[in-house]
């Protein structure tokens, strides 16, 4: 009986080990994913490669000569041979990773702000205001992405800021109704009940309790876009639609060198291996995002 | 089913709507005179006055665009600047090949993309999982247009087996079943076939394994049934999902046809819409993408009837 009258000693501060939180889980099970990294390891050196071109490529991308066109793939000092104007076909193509990646990647983080705004506007308020937004996204959904991307640089002309105009445009109503989407379903969960009952105003409501439920998913969506951003992007530079001549892009050159399928094949298909890579590498990265995001699993 | 259709297609009446609009802003997005578009440089100033006042360009924007849906609805789009013939009569001959073409690929892509995605569903995990996940990822990855001229590359210029553009011998009239103007087909349908395998092979490998994991396979399974009994069981199940995805691809095909068309030289839409942005003809710009436009909003409110008449569980949700 001793025991229990004992005196009651104060308890010692337990020391709680800090959970982990939900990102450094992610990255974890990211870097167990050896597909996810090695698309992510090729998709650092192509974006190194575009940053350093000046340094790296061996020749001026826009400098050609008549008398060494469309050289064969391992010419003595054209290493990946000279396209249809007599340019280096390596320093074309590195120097086409700077603007094919400008063109593939940048429509979709401004997408994504201005998307998830207004998907996240009108899946809190709900209502008419919910209507209005989500029925005008409907319009733009109701058209192909690739139709309406050459619809509006078709109808803006060529030149990169219409391309990223455009392209920017074909994203956002996907981005905004995933983020509806997912918005609407955290609105109705009690916890956001409650602290609007208990008379939280909407903007702390979002920020506090809607944003970090609802960015995850929508940035997962995101950059599933990429990939497709780039095929897209690369496809109106192919059609004439994006940069223009003499820029080196990967998309125009597989344009230009369309004529040059007869005489040099394997040169000819060079630029459309680029995008292929890139794209794979993204969507590869994107689909182990996915897998390391989704707690379930 | 009756009242669900026509519930869908009065949600579909206000896309349509603005659709059109945005058909109708794509003329006035464009740098230049809306006019100039239409006319030929060397137009007259009273033709320029009778042209400006008979499209209504001196009204308000609202009016404007009236005028111009009224127009479109009776099948009046305008002119082509470039051959002077009715847009209409230009898209519509066009789309007889785009729709050919657009057919001839999501078959070839189901037939495929289903298999594929089949096989991964019911050996989730082992090698056949790998191969048929790996190839679907190559086809949702490829540039498309990359790929076409790569199959012209071999099959054209190497082995010499199929034409490499065109839509037949003689052009796209006169076409006829026959392997004079089919070898014409088979490289843009391929190449076109690869995007809708990968998005349907991946659709139907996750939808197989889903099935798979319900409780009335399992039951099926424990009372003795066959595995190709089971089987028949799981295709029921997956199958309006797999056709309304068929569908929508459909859609998407016929709507994003120009790339493949321009890389063939396929007389269809996509091909009349690359040549309309070089000419800088907008009436048929405009034309052409508000008739794919509309037409993709039809086949998306034909697969969503469709597919609750096979599957009347989605009429309650």
């Amino acid at each position: 009986m001793a025991a229990i009258t004992a005196e009651i000693v104060p308890a010692a501060p337990i020391s709680v080990p800090k959970s982990p939180g939900f990102w450094s889980g992610v990255l974890h099970r990211l870097c167990r994913d050896p597909v996810a990294l090695a698309a992510l390891a090729v998709l650092v050196v192509i974006v190194a490669v575009a940053i350093l071109a000046p340094y790296i490529a061996p020749y001026d991308p826009t400098k050609g000569s008549v008398i060494r066109r469309l050289k064969p793939i391992g010419t003595e000092g054209y290493v990946l041979g000279t396209d249809e104007l007599g340019r280096d076909m390596l320093s074309r193509l590195i120097y086409g990773a700077r603007l094919s990646l400008i063109m593939g990647v940048v429509p979709v983080p401004i997408a994504f702000v201005i998307g998830s705004i207004i998907g996240i506007i009108a899946g809190y308020t709900g209502g008419i205001t919910n209507t209005l937004i989500m029925r005008t996204v409907d319009v733009f959904y109701a058209f192909p992405s690739v139709l309406l991307a050459v619809a509006l640089s078709g109808a803006l002309g060529s030149g990169l800021t219409n391309a990223l105009v455009s392209l920017t445009v074909v994203f956002i109503p996907q981005i905004a109704r995933v983020a509806e989407s997912v918005t609407t379903q955290i609105r109705n969960l009690d916890y956001v009940d409650a602290a609007r009952a208990s008379g939280a105003p909407a903007m702390t409501i979002i920020r506090v309790h809607v944003l970090g439920n609802v960015l995850g998913p929508i940035f997962v969506f995101a950059t599933s876009l990429i990939s497709v951003s780039m095929i897209l992007a690369s496809g109106l530079s192919f059609l004439g639609l994006g940069v223009r001549p003499p820029d080196a892009e990967w998309g125009l050159m597989l344009n230009t060198l369309r004529t040059a399928i007869y005489n040099n094949p394997a040169v000819a298909a060079l630029p459309g291996v680029m995008i292929f890579i890139t794209s794979i590498c993204f969507n590869l990265f994107s689909d182990g995002l996915r897998q390391a995001m989704d707690v379930k699993s | 089913m009756l009242v669900y259709a026509f519930k869908r297609l009065l949600h579909v009446i206000p896309v349509a709507i603005g659709v059109s609009i945005v058909c109708f802003m794509l003329i006035h997005i464009a740098p230049g005179d809306p006019l100039a578009a239409i006319l030929p440089t060397d137009a007259s100033l009273e033709l320029q006055a009778q042209m400006r006042s008979f499209y209504g360009l001196d009204q308000p924007l609202p009016v404007q665009y009236a005028l111009w849906a009224w127009h479109a609805l009776q099948g009046d789009l305008g002119t082509s600047i470039a051959t002077g013939r009715p847009v209409l009569a230009e898209i519509l001959s066009a789309s007889v090949n785009s729709i050919i073409l657009a057919v001839a690929a999501t078959l070839i892509g189901f037939t495929f993309g289903s298999a594929l995605g089949f096989l991964a569903g019911v050996f989730r995990g082992g090698w056949i999982d790998r191969i048929a996940s790996g190839l679907a990822m190559l086809g949702v990855s490829v540039p498309h247009y990359w790929l076409g001229m790569v199959l012209v590359i071999a099959f054209s210029v190497s082995l010499g087996w199929l034409p490499s553009m065109g839509g037949g011998p003689g052009g796209s009239d006169g076409r006829s079943f026959s392997w004079d103007y089919i070898q014409y087909l088979i490289l843009p349908a391929v190449t076109m076939s690869v995007i809708p395998m990968g998005i349907i092979a991946r659709t139907i490998r996750s939808l197989v394994a889903d099935i798979l994991s319900q409780d009335f396979v399992q039951a099926l399974a424990a009372k003795g049934l066959m595995t190709k009994h089971v089987m028949r069981h799981v295709i029921r199940n997956a199958a309006p999902t797999a056709i309304s995805v068929m569908g929508l691809q459909l859609g998407y095909l016929l709507g994003g046809s120009i790339l493949i068309e321009t890389v063939f030289s396929w007389p269809g839409t996509g091909f009349l819409l690359n040549g309309a942005i070089f000419t800088r003809d907008l009436p048929i710009l405009q034309g052409t993408i508000l008739v794919l436009a509309m037409f993709f909003v039809i086949v998306n409110l034909v697969v969503d009837v469709l597919q609750s008449a096979i599957d009347p569980r989605i009429q309650r949700s």
